[in-house]
């Protein structure tokens, strides 16, 4: 009996400290929500547009993706078409003057070159995106290479 | 046969007995009005949406992919439908077209693209028909909207003015050269010139 009690007890306070912790965090926490309440519907941001200037911007890293300087709209990429490679492709950049896919795309992960884009590199978006004329949602504190070497 | 052809027309090759002639040729007018018309707002009715997306083939496959583009819902509100881009707006070409679809009425009958299996399957082939169609008319349907001479090269991007100052003005190229799957999904392209 006594055990009984010690146990209710110890599950009621337990329960309690949950529900203070939640109403002291609630203020502090960022969510999508942004404060409102879920009874009420918060006004959405206004979609910031596609930047579109077709210029090519900088790489933070020697690795990185480049990003799209241009619309994607509508673009389809699967199994039956990509746009993307109508104008990106090593068969299409004499037309269309755009840049080459890498030509580590072309090879598969033991690095022999194959005749066409490696399935695994087929989908562009995984990887490159096109960039809003917004600010970013969560700022960033990286550090280029170069400013990281002067630095010291 | 021959003995009834020659009864037919020996009546009416003979001038009328109970009719006056004013009676036959306003008669005559009147009857080519209301057979004028009703011709052409049935042939009207078959240019609307309401009837293309009257069957499931059209209304569960390329309606829908339709109404993810431009052409449907954007800015400015003006849109196109179904017959702005696949039926000529001249009479003659779209008395040839409308002749022509009457292959969709046997499509339509003996369920060649009843499923979406099947709509897939022969997909390729369908957009290869409007493909042909596009480049045979120089993309008329296309400019029947968007008129070369009136583009602002000024208003776009510098990719799209790179093309069209050069292929498209020297009429080297043709709207459908590359805008394929601007209003419906793309086939397998795998082949197709450009792609």
């Amino acid at each position: 009996m006594r055990n009984f009690a010690m146990r209710t007890f110890l599950l009621l306070s337990s329960f309690y400290c949950f529900l203070l912790s939640g109403y002291l965090l609630a203020d502090s926490l960022a969510s999508y929500r942004q404060g409102t309440v879920i009874t009420e519907e918060a006004e959405a941001p206004t979609i910031p547009k596609v930047l579109n200037e077709d210029i090519k911007r900088g790489r933070a890293y020697p690795m990185q993706p480049p990003t799209i300087p241009h619309k994607i709209d509508a673009y389809q990429v699967d199994m039956r078409a990509n746009k993307c490679l109508s104008c990106h492709s090593r068969k299409r950049t004499e037309d269309s003057q755009a840049p080459m896919i890498s030509v580590t795309h072309y090879m598969d992960r033991e690095g022999n070159f194959l005749a066409d884009v490696s399935p695994r590199r087929y989908f562009c978006n995984q990887c490159h995106v096109p960039q809003l004329n917004t600010e970013p949602v969560v700022s960033s504190d990286f550090v280029d290479v170069d400013t990281l070497l002067k630095s010291d | 046969m021959k003995n009834w052809l020659k009864r037919y027309w020996s009546i009416a090759n003979k001038p009328s007995v109970h009719f006056s002639l004013i009676f036959l040729t306003l008669g005559g007018f009147i009857a080519g009005i209301i057979f004028w018309g009703a011709f052409n707002t049935a042939m009207e009715f078959t240019n609307t949406e309401t009837f293309c997306t009257g069957c499931h083939e059209m209304r569960d496959n390329v309606y829908q992919e339709l109404q993810q583009t431009i052409h449907y819902s954007n800015r400015s509100g003006v849109r196109a439908k179904c017959s702005d881009c696949h039926v000529p707006h001249d009479w003659t070409s779209k008395m040839a077209r409308k002749m022509a679809a009457s292959k969709e009425v046997w499509g339509k009958i003996f369920g060649t693209i009843s499923t979406r299996e099947k709509f897939l399957e022969k997909r390729r082939e369908l957009a290869e028909h409007e493909w042909a169609r596009f480049k045979a008319n120089d993309s008329l349907e296309c400019r029947n909207c968007h008129n070369f001479e009136f583009m602002d090269f000024t208003r776009q991007s510098k990719r799209a003015v790179d093309m069209h100052s050069t292929a498209l003005a020297s009429g080297e190229k043709t709207c459908i050269d590359c805008h394929k799957g601007i209003a419906h999904e793309l086939p397998d392209m795998a082949g197709v010139d450009g792609w």
